[in-house]
């Protein structure tokens, strides 16, 4: 029998190695996969909640989606100014990106 | 099947979907972590597939493992690298973002077991499909925010190209 505490340990765990591909990545792409796969535990949690508390509504849906819409407009961005900046560094990893350094 | 797949697919896509994703955070190549990525984005899909979110998983396979990830993999291409085998390396931070993460999962894992939820007893039933009940709310409770998602996803895209161009320096 698996319960909601089963997916939503299994969300922590995925939002965990998110975060340390967050933190812990020298490639800027490396990184927003990293935040990718943070997202993708948060819209588990999501519909878990949705599906064992509320069942026949449709909140936590909503919430996904929209998640993902931001998601995908997020990595659009993201990887357009990463592009940007390799043009200018010829690098990109985010050690090499310090221009506020100083 | 009462509403609730069985245990085995959920262990199954678990163990598949954590391995990846554990995948995509520790291999040195950034090719592999994007196709590890794509099997992660699969692998949530199977579970939005068991939590009877039918629409989701549709989304979620075209969106993500569809559409993100060829972005991710030519934002890869267009980014020259010297060594495909070493594109991906760990920073400094490396053992403090373990640290991190293990206190966060250790936390939030505390939490869970320790909360309690009300869950519904209708939540034991088979549920029915969501594509009509999505669209329902969709075009009503949430037509605002729908309609701020599309305007959103348009300003985005739009901003992204012109970045992605970049800009002509007129003299």
């Amino acid at each position: 029998m698996i319960t909601l505490n089963h997916y939503l340990v299994l969300a922590s765990l995925l939002f965990c190695i998110g975060l340390y591909c967050a933190i812990a990545k020298r490639n800027a792409i490396g990184i927003l996969m990293g935040i990718e796969l943070m997202l993708n535990a948060v819209n588990i949690n999501l519909i878990a909640f949705n599906r064992f508390l509320v069942p026949g509504e449709t909140t936590g849906h909503m919430f996904a989606i929209f998640v993902i819409v931001v998601a995908a407009a997020e990595v659009a961005v993201g990887l357009a100014i990463i592009i940007n900046i390799y043009r200018e560094k010829l690098s990109s990893a985010v050690e090499d990106f310090d221009w506020l350094k100083w | 099947m009462s509403g609730m797949a069985s245990p085995v697919i959920f262990w199954v896509l678990a163990v598949v979907t954590v391995g990846a994703g554990l995948a995509v955070a520790l291999t040195r190549n950034i090719v592999h972590s994007a196709l590890f990525l794509v099997l992660t984005f699969i692998g949530t899909a199977g579970f939005f597939m068991l939590l009877e979110a039918d629409f989701l998983a549709a989304v979620q396979i075209l969106i993500y493992a569809g559409g993100v990830s060829v972005l991710l993999v030519f934002g890869v291409m267009l980014t020259r690298h010297g060594n495909i085998k070493l594109s991906n390396p760990l920073n400094r931070y490396k053992i403090t973002g373990g640290i991190v993460a293990a206190l966060l999962l250790l936390l939030t894992g505390g939490l869970i077991l320790y909360s309690e939820w009300e869950v519904s007893p209708e939540a034991l039933r088979e549920q029915e499909s969501t594509v009509s009940a999505i669209a329902v709310s969709m075009l009503s409770e949430y037509v605002i925010p729908f309609e701020a998602a599309a305007l959103l996803l348009l300003v985005a895209l739009i901003g992204a190209v012109l970045l992605a161009k970049g800009v002509k320096h007129s003299k």
